[in-house]
């Protein structure tokens, strides 16, 4: 395998991604990543230089609008959905520890 | 002839001329889902009472004249990532087990605009992250034609769903092939539009540049009314474009003459089925001795099509489903102490594998260092995909091929290997990335008795290309099989 991932770059990742795998998880995924990585290694043997990278394949320019407000009061039904919720306001633990 | 062996469109002209009612309809397909639905799996949520009360307002708009359309009181199944407002919509997550969207997504509004009948919310893979069904955090949709065998994905419970005759018709969503392959392996018609024909507004994004909402159905007749009546302009969503060109059904002509139509070698290359190669070939003869103008040409890039798009789509989806962390809906893990922990709890255990493999990807190819080599270079090789096939359509009218290398695998056989899964996308994926549209549409079955798909790509805003030579090729073929009856 030519993408050898350290344990340190799974740790790196799972903080990016917020994701706490246990250790049969941690070492999956350092597999899964390496053979990935190196599947997608092919790429490099494209010759990309002068090549723009296109996000959107159709030339479509900013859509802008007035900042008016369409949508009714939905307040009821996106606190139903809360898992955690008091007064009207989303309840979340601690955040500063 | 039986209700549920009629097309959408059958159902709904029998409907309006008072031959059937909208009521009848929901019974009927309710009847197919007790007898089948505890083997296949195909729906996350029913609603068996709502249909009904919906089929009889349908049914007197229709009495009074106010609703005309084609598809007017016909059961549809919806994706269950496409938002329902107040039936539960999860994108077969555990995370979202229980989330009610406030809002529905608007390609459903149009169809219920249209008189459909929403009958349930369909399985998937999860997040829409798989080729067949299996990630699904409520268990794995079976193959109608035989459910020792995966439906494909990720809407394998919108294909299978339309095969068994649980519904007339489906909306699916397609990132990397998810409507034409389970389309391909249940047996029905699965089409996939330019990017922007159809609203994405309330589809739970995947990977965004990618998505597309999809259709679902039995033939290419109902593939353009449905298809119809969901594309839009929609404000909503910005990369929405605006058509006048959406009058579908108009293009359902039988004929050919004319049409040119390349094959790419490299599609038939050692990876593909002899029986798929056989079936794909006879159905372009068919094509041929309607007229059309058919030869082969090299496409060429195939094998960077799933390099780039996993790397994009993992990209994409990692920042995507930041937006689940417990707080505004969704589950939260219990037992936190403090904010982040909450957030890395809720996430580990919401997520499934498949989905927090790609999480994981599409943070590395996104983090500093990386970035360029992956996720840029992922996004150069995008635009050489796109111009290799504007190099083809400045020859050919419509490209010709299959949807997949194989007819539906074995439950269990693919998850194990994800990158020969993924490898399973090789025809479908460069579609999305060029954000073309394309049908997949049944051309035979293989020597197990299942369905092999034929895909029809265009170039964009071509849909009317697509259909015209998807309908010549079915009237070509007649009638093929289906799954309905029980074995």
């Amino acid at each position: 395998m030519a993408n050898i991932i350290t344990d340190e770059t799974i740790e790196y990742v799972g903080i990016l991604a917020k994701l706490e795998l246990s250790a049969g998880e941690r070492e999956k995924a350092r597999q899964d990543m390496g053979r990935m990585l190196d599947y997608i290694d092919q790429l490099k043997e494209l010759d990309t230089d002068g090549v723009e990278p296109m996000s959107h394949v159709l030339a479509v320019e900013n859509v802008l609008r007035e900042d008016v407000v369409t949508n009714g009061d939905m307040r009821q039904g996106l606190l139903a959905n809360a898992p955690g919720e008091k007064d009207g306001m989303f309840t979340v633990p601690r955040t500063f520890v | 002839m039986k209700l549920t062996d009629m097309t959408a469109v059958e159902l709904g002209r029998a409907i309006r001329e008072r031959k059937a009612t909208a009521m009848e309809a929901v019974e009927a397909v309710f009847s197919v889902i007790e007898e089948r639905e505890a083997q296949l799996h195909c729906f996350v949520t029913l609603d068996r009472e709502g249909a009904l009360r919906r089929a009889k307002e349908v049914q007197k708009q229709i009495d009074a004249g106010k609703l005309s359309g084609p598809l007017a009181g016909v059961p549809a199944g919806i994706k269950d990532n496409l938002c329902t407002g107040g039936m539960r919509t999860t994108c077969a997550s555990r995370i979202l087990e229980n989330f009610v969207p406030c809002y529905t997504a608007e390609a459903v509004e149009r169809l219920e605009q249209a008189g459909a009948v929403l009958i349930g919310k369909t399985n998937m893979d999860e997040f829409a992250m798989g080729s067949t069904s299996e990630t699904s955090a409520f268990g794995p949709v079976k193959n109608p034609w035989n459910p020792a065998h995966v439906p494909g994905g990720s809407s394998g419970g919108s294909a299978a769903a339309v095969a068994a005759g649980e519904c007339f018709m489906a909306l699916g969503s397609d990132t990397g092939g998810s409507v034409r392959q389970p389309a391909s392996f249940c047996g029905v018609v699965g089409m996939k539009p330019t990017y922007g024909t159809v609203s994405r507004y309330g589809l739970i994004a995947y990977a965004s540049s990618l998505d597309q909402v999809g259709t679902l159905c039995r033939d290419v007749t109902d593939t353009a009314a449905l298809l119809e009546v969901i594309a839009s302009h929609d404000t909503k969503d910005s990369t929405s474009i605006p058509r006048r060109d959406t009058d579908f059904t108009a293009s359902l002509q039988d004929d050919v003459a004319g049409m040119k139509i390349g094959i790419p070698r490299d599609y038939f290359t050692d990876g593909l089925a002899p029986e798929v190669r056989r079936h794909v070939l006879a159905a372009a003869q068919a094509l041929r001795e309607q007229g059309a103008d058919v030869e082969e040409f090299d496409l060429s890039l195939v094998e960077y099509a799933v390099p780039a798009y996993y790397t994009i789509a993992s990209a994409e989806a990692s920042s995507n489903l930041e937006r689940f962390d417990g707080i505004k809906y969704g589950y939260r893990a219990g037992d936190c102490q403090e904010l982040h922990e909450m957030y890395k709890k809720t996430r580990s255990e919401g997520f499934g594998e498949e989905v927090k493999r790609r999480i994981m990807l599409g943070s590395f190819v996104l983090s500093s260092g990386y970035y360029d080599a992956y996720y840029l270079k992922a996004l150069r090789v995008k635009a050489l995909i796109r111009q290799a096939f504007d190099a083809a359509f400045a020859k050919y009218d419509v490209i010709l091929g299959p949807v997949a290398p194989t007819t539906a695998p074995l439950l269990g056989e693919s998850l194990q290997d994800p990158i020969r899964m993924y490898l399973g996308d090789i025809y479908t994926i460069a579609v999305n990335l060029a954000g073309l549209p394309a049908i997949s549409l049944p051309c035979g079955l293989d020597g197990e008795g299942l369905p092999v798909g034929l895909q029809l790509i265009g170039d964009c805003f071509e849909e009317k290309k697509l259909l015209r030579t998807a309908f010549t090729y079915e009237k070509a073929r007649g009638m093929f099989g289906n799954c309905r009856e029980v074995k």
